[in-house]
């Protein structure tokens, strides 16, 4: 095990963030306020209990999940994907690493920077709505689940682009919108019977549900099925990645 | 042809790129541990492709490569850690200071940081005033420093060197050629490619011309020079000629054109340069002169000449 490789590519990364902080942690965090204070507490205030939530704590969970997706996703694919554009990649071509150390560096770093938005959002939106933990565990580790999973993704993301409109499109235009179509600001129960089905197929319905049973105790779907899909998509990219270095995919010439 | 001293020895090795390209057709290559050898060739010749496939950035399409015995693919990481690679563009990132990339990439290749070696590495390089400095504000040539920094920081028995001095001015190009005396010295082994020949020949013990993706010749630089040199010798005449007097006509003898000089132009390893001869000749017919220089054929007409011949 290269230790010293992962951790230089970890702190190589760490670094980028912290030159990079307004974008990567600061537009996220006001982003997501504004969403707390529009639908939170101007809107909210008017909105019906959800299983006996308040509005505002109700969508929590759904605009946190929706920060730490596009989040690791777009801080994940941008670590591998400036390598590639800059051509340093050479050197980690080059470089006595294996996949799963390459990995252990992108994606930890990516992982940890969702992770530390992810409690950065929270505590901000303590600020605006009234919310509890009741499985505190269980949010933490759907949070780092999510996180480590959603960089995986991203990583792919980097690898497969080779363009930087082709790095934002998947965050823009598939990420968003299912998350925004997966309960983030309602529960599925409350659409037409045909596109609570629909909805099933929705991956992030199962992250959002998960989360916010650790919140509050109810859920969309079964807590299990949730972090087993969370887990499933997880070493599904782990395989995808193995595969691309193994062929070299758009790496290696 | 394999040879127990080769550090680095290729076999076979091919590489079609997925455009259909053949860049590399059948290489066979052993370098020798602690020499200095020079790869030459044109532009699109394959230098920079036989040194990826070497490295790990270019993935060989048949063949087998080893670095000290390991196989560059199977056991990657002992073979990788061996092996420093200064590329051919200028790759960096801009935003990093010079000490931050240099210690990311020694971290990279799985050493313990050893902010000592580091700091020595880069007042050699004549980089440490610029340790602070961000990479983007850095000159091309000084970026180029930062590279073999880079490439040297992991402290590497083998060493890559692609264009070198490419945009390097006079004074750092003969620091480096200084530095690259001192690596050898402590015996690393050394590949560069350089269209400068000239540097080539001062610096390399052996010599690869590889043109069109298949190397054409490996020799020691002197048996080189020796066996493809053309030695040329002018006589300067006191009076001039009219045409070459038939007693003296022989191979590769000719006079110039305003008749004051007579150039012979022969190869070093014939048997028949017989140069008493000419003098006696010269005698013989009353033709005096005034003086005598002889002249051999650089590195670089013989390269001129070698990919001319052949392609
Ligand atoms: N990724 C690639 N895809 C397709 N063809 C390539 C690729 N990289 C290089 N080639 C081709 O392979 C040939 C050899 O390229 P290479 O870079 O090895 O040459 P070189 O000897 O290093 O040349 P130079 O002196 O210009 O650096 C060239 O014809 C080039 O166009
Ligand atoms: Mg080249």
């Amino acid at each position: 095990m290269n230790i010293h490789a992962i951790r230089a590519i970890y702190r190589f990364e760490m670094a980028r963030t912290g030159r990079t902080l307004l974008q990567s942690i600061a537009s996220p965090v006001i982003s997501t306020s504004l969403y707390f204070v529009v639908f939170g507490a101007a809107i909210g205030s008017r909105m019906v209990e959800i299983d006996g939530i308040s509005y505002g704590a109700f969508i929590v969970p759904g605009l946190v999940m929706l920060s730490l997706l596009t989040e690791s996703i777009s801080n994940a694919s941008f670590g591998i994907y400036m390598p590639k554009y800059s051509g340093t990649i050479y050197e980690l071509l080059s470089a006595p690493v294996s996949v799963g150390e390459v990995i252990l560096g992108y994606v930890g770093a990516a992982a940890s920077k969702s992770i530390i938005l992810g409690t950065l959002i929270l505590a901000t939106a303590r600020l605006f709505v009234d919310y509890q933990i009741e499985h505190p565990l269980w949010m933490l580790g759907f949070l780092v689940l999510t996180s480590v999973t959603f960089s995986l993704f991203g990583f792919i993301i980097g690898v497969w682009a080779d363009g930087f409109e082709k790095l934002q499109i998947v965050p823009m235009m598939v990420v968003t919108p299912l998350t925004f179509l997966g309960g983030s600001f309602y529960s599925i129960d409350m659409l037409p019977p045909v596109w609570q089905t629909v909805t099933l197929f929705n991956p992030v319905v199962y992250l959002i549900s998960g989360f916010r049973w650790s919140f509050y105790g109810v859920s969309d779907v079964p807590v299990g099925i949730s972090a087993a899909m969370t887990a499933l998509f997880m070493l599904a990219c782990v395989a995808v990645i193995h595969r691309m270095f193994a062929t070299g995919y758009k790496l290696r010439t | 042809m394999s040879d127990d001293n080769a550090i680095i020895s290729i076999r076979n090795l091919d590489k079609t790129y997925a455009s259909g390209f053949t860049a590399l057709k059948n290489i066979n290559l052993d370098i020798r541990r602690g020499e200095l050898f020079a790869l030459l060739g044109p532009n699109g010749a394959g230098k920079t492709t036989l040194i990826g496939s070497v490295c790990g950035i270019v993935t060989p399409s048949g063949g087998r490569i080893h670095a000290n015995g390991y196989d560059v693919v199977r056991d990657y990481r002992a073979a990788r850690s061996l092996i420093g690679l200064v590329p051919q563009e200028l790759a960096t990132d801009g935003f990093e200071s010079v000490w931050a990339t240099v210690s990311f990439s020694r971290g990279l290749f799985g050493k313990p940081p050893n902010p000592a070696y580091i700091e020595q590495l880069l007042r050699d390089l004549s980089l440490w005033d610029k340790r602070h400095a961000r990479i983007m504000e850095l000159s091309g040539g000084m970026k180029r420093r930062v590279l073999i920094a880079k490439a040297l920081s992991h402290e590497p028995e083998i060493l890559f060197l692609d264009e070198p001095t490419a945009g390097v001015d006079v004074d750092l190009r003969r620091g480096m050629w200084e530095m690259v005396h001192g690596l050898r010295k402590r015996g690393v082994t050394i590949i560069l490619t350089t269209h400068y020949i000239e540097e080539a020949e001062d610096m390399a013990d052996r010599i690869g011309v590889i043109n069109r993706g298949e190397l054409v010749l490996v020799e020691d630089k002197h048996t080189l020079m020796a066996k493809l040199g053309k030695k040329q010798l002018t006589v300067y005449l006191q009076d001039p000629l009219n045409g070459l007097p038939a007693a003296l006509a022989r191979d590769g003898l000719e006079v110039s054109n305003d008749g004051y000089a007579l150039t012979w132009t022969y190869d070093l390893h014939r048997e028949h340069n017989d140069i008493a001869g000419l003098m006696r000749d010269l005698q013989a017919q009353g033709i005096h002169f005034r003086d005598l220089h002889t002249q051999q054929s650089s590195l670089e007409e013989i390269f001129v000449e070698l990919v001319k011949e052949r392609s």
